[in-house]
């Protein structure tokens, strides 16, 4: 039962450093941009190339994971992106499911359809018990980096004169333009990071998700439930929504294997149903 | 006075709907193809329920404005229901097993309209998909009836109205598919130039003036998306009747995707978009799986990009032209065509 809990957390924290640079270019540019998990699938094959080719250490791939890819967002954010922002959301949405089919075709071509594993360091294998409870080192590592991740996001938000700008940003851009904020260089700085996040999440992820060319469409439906279940508006909501998502499909898929899928896209519609601006948004301001 | 109102209404609605010349060339070429291209039936026929699954996209998007990337819920559930009903005997005759199918999609659409009325864009986008997914599990789980990830097989399909038997060659197939897609376009036509498609017009340009002057916005909205559930039913059904098979792969995302660009390469909101969409996608897809067959997926997401980034309005120019050309000829060659009446009721 404990065993279950830390699963899910586990998965749910991923789920967030995955989704959380989403919900917010959502919330900035009311962009949606359904190309995300191509980033996280970047992440994951760049270290996958780095740890298990060149032979690095698994805690170097890491980082190098997260530059690589934030590079690789704000190339393709200022030489694609930002033509599509004006457009209406049927362009953004064929746009960017134009991305996901290319990056899936590309990847497939380059390192084979077959699903892949990055190797992890032998100190992170395995279980050990805390009380009676089952928890795997790696799954223990994975919380307490993105719980890291999530302080630090949470702080760089809320106390950085960079954090003011951006949540100035997302709650009115025109307002925030009026007083001189670079509302398009955030966005870019934040879209990069947001890939970063993605990409480091995807190779945190490659164990647990696994790693394949389809991963993109795979889990764009898992970010894009985090971010409407969680709102756009803060980082918050799409937190609790990871943890919401994370333990509702591991306990699914435990308790009633039968009706594993169908808990969380319950859980998605009847928010939808009830709150459509999602569970822990304030009422729209745009 | 009134009177002269509701009649220059009326005269100027059916001027709306006259047959442009265009039209019937494009009915007469596919006519044609019946007879001049039957190497090319197997084909032609994907393009048949290809281009009458467009259509009824076209339906909800071009005319409602309402995004979907779920609509092949509908298409798989008709296509899964005309395999059931084929396989177990329960309705032999395709026709009627088809607007049954049709029906049935139809139900659900109705049931699920209700979620999308709510929201802006991303939550449509999420709650069509979200039941699409739902849909695709169900057929999963329940293999003893749908065959799961196998896809139902041991389908045999009986003639259609006792006569005509399916060939290999694909003859039969396309002449049905051809006649259901005309009939259903017939249909489609007229709901759309009818004060019922022009109050749709309206909401999709702006809901809110739309409800003040009158149109009650929502259930417009839940009227069509009915619509067009019961035209993916069909396209589905017919998929499973033309091949006899039904796979888990009719619910997924990339079929709504690919649904989507087919529209969009054709042009959505005057109901041949979907059709000629629909032959330039199959034969690019056709194509490109020649040169390479195992990442075709990449050209097509690589036209989606292309198209996006050039506009789609540009885009558009081409199919505007000839449009533009055709009423041209249609207004020299036919100055005062006689006025068509309308149905009453609906155009308050």
């Amino acid at each position: 039962m404990l065993t279950i809990l830390f699963d899910g957390i586990a998965y749910g924290m991923l789920l967030f450093v995955l989704a959380c640079g989403l919900s917010v270019t959502l919330g900035l540019m009311n962009f949606v941009n359904l190309a995300h998990g191509s980033f996280a699938m970047a992440g994951g094959y760049i270290t996958l190339v780095l740890v298990n080719r060149a032979g690095l250490p698994f805690f170097a791939g890491l980082p190098i994971a997260f530059v690589a890819t934030a590079l690789i967002g704000a190339l393709f954010e200022r030489t694609l992106y930002v033509h599509v922002y004006s457009r209406s959301h049927l362009d953004q949405v064929l746009f960017t499911i134009g991305l996901v089919f290319m990056s899936v075709a590309a990847v497939d071509y380059v390192m084979g359809s077959q699903q892949v594993f990055i190797q992890i360091p032998s100190v992170l294998q395995g279980r050990f018990e805390i009380f009676g409870v089952g928890v795997g080192r790696y799954r223990l590592l994975i919380i307490v980096i993105c719980g890291l991740l999530t302080v630090a996001l949470q702080l760089i938000l809320s106390s950085t004169r960079f954090g003011s700008r951006l949540r100035a940003s997302v709650d009115d851009a025109r307002v925030a333009r009026g007083l001189g904020i670079n509302v398009n260089a955030v966005f870019s700085l934040t879209f990069a990071f947001g890939s970063g996040l993605a990409g480091l999440g995807g190779a945190l992820g490659a164990e647990i998700l696994g790693l394949d060319p389809t991963f993109p469409l795979k889990y764009m439906v898992y970010f894009l439930i985090v971010v409407t279940v969680g709102g756009t508006s803060s980082i918050t909501g799409p937190f609790a929504a990871s943890l919401l998502i994370g333990l509702a499909d591991v306990a699914g898929k435990y308790y009633v294997p039968k009706f594993g899928a169908f808990v969380i896209y319950t859980i998605m519609i009847i928010v939808l149903i009830l709150r459509p601006q999602g569970l822990f948004a304030r009422a729209a301001g745009k | 006075m009134a009177s002269a109102l509701v009649a220059e209404v009326a005269r100027r609605l059916a001027r709306r709907a006259r047959w442009r010349p265009f039209e019937y060339a494009f009915w007469l070429a596919a006519l044609a193809s019946v007879f001049l291209l039957p190497g090319r039936h197997l084909i032609l026929t994907e393009i048949a329920w290809l281009a009458l699954f467009a259509l009824s996209l076209d339906l909800i998007l071009g005319y409602a404005g309402i995004i979907s990337l779920g609509h092949a819920a509908f298409f798989g559930l008709g296509s899964y229901l005309a395999a059931l009903l084929a396989k177990h005997g329960v309705i032999n005759e395709p026709v009627l097993a088809l607007v049954v199918s049709g029906v049935c999609a139809a139900v659900l659409g109705f049931a699920t309209s209700f979620l999308v009325l709510r929201g802006s864009d991303l939550t449509r986008l999420m709650v069509t998909l979200g039941v699409a997914l739902i849909m695709r599990e169900i057929a999963n789980q329940i293999p003893d009836i749908t065959g799961g990830a196998d896809g139902l097989q041991g389908v045999v399909v009986a003639p259609i109205l006792g006569m005509f038997h399916f060939d290999i060659f694909g003859h039969v197939s396309y002449a049905y598919c051809l006649i259901v897609l005309f009939v259903l376009f017939l249909l489609a036509r007229r709901v759309v130039y009818s004060p019922f498609g022009l109050s749709l017009r309206a909401v999709k340009g702006n809901a809110l003036r739309a409800s003040s002057i009158g149109i009650s916005v929502n259930a417009r909205l839940v009227a069509i998306y009915t619509f067009a559930a019961f035209y993916a039913g069909v396209a589905g059904a017919l998929l499973a009747q033309t091949t006899a098979f039904a796979s888990l792969d009719v619910f997924s995302f990339e079929r709504s995707a690919d649904l989507l660009l087919v529209l969009i390469i054709g042009g959505t909101g005057y109901l041949y978009g979907g059709l000629i969409g629909a032959v330039i996608f199959k034969l690019m897809q056709d194509w490109i799986a020649n040169l390479t067959p195992q990442y075709w997926q990449f050209w097509i997401g690589l036209v989606l990009v292309l198209i996006v980034l050039v506009g789609r309005d540009r885009i558009g120019l081409w199919t505007g032209g000839v449009r533009a050309l055709a009423e041209r000829l249609t207004r020299r060659l036919a100055p005062g065509a006689a006025p068509v009446p309308v149905p009453p009721g609906e155009g308050r």
